[in-house]
């Protein structure tokens, strides 16, 4: 896009350029149209949020920013070109990371190795030194041991450290793969509604977190997520979409005074 | 240890134990914390630049003698760092509770009259910030944590670490003042002033001068031996007179290391890893263990229970006589060895207790059951009796003279005195020099010649020496009969049971005792899943009918046992029933020290104790609770009220005094 200007939010931080934006994005399985045509950006520092009722196309595009689908049709730009064809772990190396609707966390491993399982993208060294334990693999693993620990400490889960994820409840899961994604230092944040089965304590806490991570680390984040209170109160923009289209973009005032977004989310004749 | 004694003379405020103890163990550990999963450690040559770096940053920010600076936060170096930089100046530090609720910091803020708050992080801040308004006095914020704070306003916003280097960089121009304030320093200046916890009215200001807290100190360390090689953990409330004297006061005077916890949640599993050779904790923090244990002992495979359900009888025992130094048979030596090597070591080692040598429990009475189980484990658990005035120490159990029914022997340099009406009374270097602008309730508390009136009945025993402790002695009345009542009493024997948290028995005046018990969540819930009781809540598992059957047979046991006791036989509880909610700090029903507020309990509940007193067989209720943040809600409920089983007794004629 050509303005980079960014813009000004009510509360007063200052949002930059785009860093990713969708160009006319169409997503196709056979014959069914998940996504038809539809074009957004995300700016730099912005919490972004795509809502719509269910089935409307949110977790699909969601996957082809991460990478995981390739959209049949339309490009995605991000850091000012298009990103050429990739699989998702090379998204992820161009610094995107995500949370996941359903959690994905290895459920036999502590805590701690699981959120250092974020850092896989920073870890170079060779079979022999990681064999060995030894060099390159020993430096790498300390400073990613400290990179890790500070969003242990962020997100205040020292104390289940060196629990196994399987024995925590769902509130933390949720929580320990946001450390996860954190942990990548990712420049955009994926999260695929980050709050869904939790109790209103939980959901206080994760947008506290989520809140949190975008002023303290600047990162910017993208989100799906049902609860229209959270959506509402957390996000800068927000993109709706219903049955694979987009019927609105715009702050979140703007959104909820559209017609086209009442009619989807309260249900007209079609 | 020779330049204990021989340093005294010039001792005689903490910052000058601090320049002592960077002099003479400058090398050696003096704070540990941990943070970002690794024990971070400063030394005490390195503890004295940081503390001069932000006492030099104070200067900077104009902080005047004899100021009053508000220090709120859980146990950090950096806090402690705070409160002697705040001394080194010629100010004075007052640490204040840190879950304490924006009110309550709001009057203790207003009536110190600080000007200067250093707070941990993004809540304390928040509270600070909220009740500032009401503060006309109230300036500067300094703060620890910068999380979430970026987007304050920072006009009166500091980071620590800001002060600090702004001191750094005015050392040059402020140093000269610095050791001028510091060489003023003297021993009969405030060390420090800590609010009472307040079981009635509002708290007040205990001022505590240097020689209070240094003679403390030094008498108190000298009484366990405590050394330059002791590690404790600093992990219990820092506006709390004990954790002031133990990781300030004694600290300082011995030169040990005092290490805090990554967060109050990573309490044990930190103390494990430091395994403390100085350990205090409150009775609730043993029991709460000890019932741990047995829950995860029942999941045991039948041979570890086996073993150790041998053990620990071979450990009641012999593990206390061993202990208090009485002969034992070469048998049981060996057995007891045995027992070390297969389930005491480990057991103690898993509690973080490997390396006791001396630890105190205090502020409650605690069960017999669970004090014998910690002492026949080896570890030398004792009592000591204290308050706030007295810079803690009252009363202690000396080495080898460890009983769970009393508090020990005066503790080197006081006095005791029991009153006419069986009040004690005690005189020692310790005593407080005031209540900060409350001379009338000072006037109350501590006469003309030192002796300081404790609130609590008690008395000598005979033989023994040891000071016994009966209840608040403006608890203790009689009943409408005449007979002595003394609810603390007949509630500690009710707390001794895991199932029951808290217990609060009623009578005085009345013709009959009543009581209301909280259940133990932990405890009772366990039981539940044992025998397959479903509940879906607190209250519901508070209700049901087979918890209140268990709580019953408790009461109806205790009921024996205060019935043996010629003094106390009338404190049988005829009534009672298990309250719908938790009694909690939050909503003025316990201190935040827990202790129970007897009237205001009485006064919130007043349609349950009606009730109680009614005949009635169940009783519908609505209360209002506070949640964490601040927020109000409210409960309802329908009680059933159980009649307790009561063993009949002659008519009191020894009507107490």
């Amino acid at each position: 896009m050509k303005d980079t200007q960014g813009y000004l939010t009510a509360d007063g931080r200052q949002i930059g350029g785009v860093l990713m934006e969708m160009r006319n994005i169409t997503l196709r399985f056979g014959g069914v149209v998940a996504i038809e045509d539809i074009s957004f950006d995300i700016r730099e520092g912005e919490i972004r949020a795509i809502i719509g009722p269910n089935g409307a196309g949110k977790s699909s595009m969601l996957n082809i920013i991460s990478g995981f689908y390739t959209p049949s049709n339309g490009e995605v730009w991000y850091k000012g070109a298009p990103r050429p064809l990739m699989k998702p772990y090379e998204v992820a190396r161009m610094g995107v990371a995500r949370t996941f609707q359903n959690i994905a966390l290895f459920e036999g491993m502590t805590v701690l190795d699981n959120v250092m399982t974020g850092r896989l993208t920073h870890m170079h060294a060779g079979l022999l030194s990681q064999a060995l334990w030894w060099g390159r693999a020993r430096d790498e693993e300390i400073a990613n041991r400290e990179v890790v620990e500070k969003v242990i400490d962020f997100l205040e889960i020292q104390n289940i450290r060196k629990t196994p994820v399987g024995r925590l409840p769902y509130g933390l899961k949720k929580r320990v793969e946001l450390a996860r994604a954190l942990a990548a230092e990712p420049s955009l944040l994926l999260l695929d509604e980050p709050m869904a089965g939790m109790n209103v304590e939980e959901k206080e806490d994760m947008s506290r977190f989520i809140l949190d991570v975008n002023d303290e680390f600047g990162t910017t984040i993208a989100l799906i997520e049902h609860d229209m209170g959270v959506v509402m109160d957390l996000s800068d923009r927000v993109v709706v979409m219903d049955y694979g289209k987009k019927i609105g973009d715009g702050t979140p005032d703007e959104v909820r005074g559209n017609q086209d977004v009442i009619d989807a989310y309260l249900g007209v004749a079609h | 240890m020779a330049y204990m004694s021989k340093g005294a003379e010039g001792l005689r405020s903490i910052p000058a134990l601090l320049r002592r103890n960077a002099e003479l163990h400058g090398a050696a550990p003096a704070y540990r914390e941990k943070e970002y999963g690794i024990w971070q450690s400063w030394t005490w040559a390195q503890t004295e630049e940081q503390i001069e770096a932000l006492a030099l940053g104070l200067l900077d920010l104009g902080v005047a003698p004899g100021e009053f600076v508000a220090v709120i936060g859980h146990n950090r170096p950096y806090l402690y760092w705070s409160m002697v930089a705040v001394q080194m100046i010629g100010a004075v530090p007052v640490p204040l509770y840190q879950d304490a609720a924006a009110e309550e910091m709001e009057y203790v803020l207003i009536h110190c009259g600080a000007r200067l708050v250093i707070a941990a992080d993004q809540e304390q801040v928040d509270k600070v910030i909220g009740v500032q308004d009401a503060c006309p006095q109230f300036e500067e914020l300094i703060y620890l944590d910068p999380k979430g704070l970026r987007k304050y306003d920072h006009a009166h916003l500091r980071a620590f670490q800001a002060v600090q280097e702004k001191g750094r960089a005015r050392r040059g121009d402020l140093g000269e003042e610095l050791a001028r304030r510091r060489a003023l320093l003297g021993y009969d200046d405030i060390c420090v002033m800590l609010y009472t916890s307040g079981t009635t009215g509002k708290p007040k200001g205990v001022v505590l001068s240097n020689r209070n807290i240094i003679e403390t100190a030094k008498s108190s360390a000298a009484f366990d031996h405590l050394t330059v090689g002791e590690e404790v953990l600093a992990y219990l409330p820092m506006a709390w007179v004990g954790d002031f004297i133990f990781s300030i006061g004694q600290a300082y005077w011995a030169g040990f290391c005092v290490n805090c916890p990554e967060s109050p949640e990573t309490m044990m599993t930190d103390l494990r890893e430091i395994a403390p050779s100085y350990y205090f904790a409150p009775p609730r923090v043993f029991e709460s263990q000890l019932t741990q244990i047995m829950i995860r002992m029942e999941d045991a495979s039948a041979l570890k229970q086996r073993l150790f359900h041998h053990f620990m009888e071979v450990a009641r025992r012999v593990g206390p006589r061993i202990l208090d130094g009485k002969p034992v048979s070469a048998l049981d030596r060996l057995r007891y060895r045995l027992g070390e090597f297969l389930v005491y070591g480990p057991l103690k080692n898993t509690l973080g207790l490997s390396r006791v040598r001396v630890g105190y429990t205090a502020g409650e009475a605690i069960g017999p059951e669970i004090f014998d189980f910690y002492r026949a484990l080896g570890i030398n658990l004792k009592q000591l009796y204290g308050q706030t005035e007295a810079s803690v120490f009252i009363t202690q159990q000396p080495d080898g003279e460890v009983r769970s029914d009393t508090v020990g022997v005066p503790s080197p340099g006081v006095e005791i005195r029991i009153a006419e009406n069986g009040e004690v009374f005690y005189r020692s270097p310790g005593v407080f020099v005031e209540y900060y602008k409350n001379a009338e309730s000072t006037r109350d508390t501590k006469d003309g010649e030192g002796w300081v009136a404790t609130g609590d009945a008690g008395f000598i025993e005979e033989g023994s020496g040891h000071l016994r402790i009966i209840d608040r002695a403006k608890d203790v009345g009689t009943m409408a009969d005449g007979a002595l009542f003394a609810p603390k009493y007949v509630e500690n024997k009710l707390k001794f049971y895991p199932n029951i948290l808290e217990a609060v028995v009623m009578g005085a005046g009345r013709d009959k005792c009543c009581a209301f018990i909280n259940i133990d969540l932990t405890a009772v819930g366990n039981w539940a899943e044992r025998n397959n009781i479903a509940y879906a809540s607190y209250q519901e598992l508070a209700g049901h009918p087979q918890v209140l059957d268990m709580i019953q047979s408790h009461v109806e046991e205790v009921n024996e046992s205060v019935a043996r006791d010629d003094m106390l036989s009338g404190c049988q509880v005829h009534r009672f029933l298990v309250l719908h909610k938790e009694l909690d700090a939050d909503d003025g029903e316990l201190t935040r020290t827990r202790k129970v507020r007897r009237k205001i309990i009485g006064e919130k509940f007043v349609d349950l104790v009606e009730a109680l007193y009614g005949g009635a067989g169940s009783v519908y209720t609505e209360t209002e609770v506070t949640y964490e943040d601040g927020r109000k809600g409210r409960i309802k409920a329908t009680l059933e009220i159980r009649d307790a089983r009561v063993v009949p007794v002659r008519p009191a004629t020894l009507a107490a005094e």
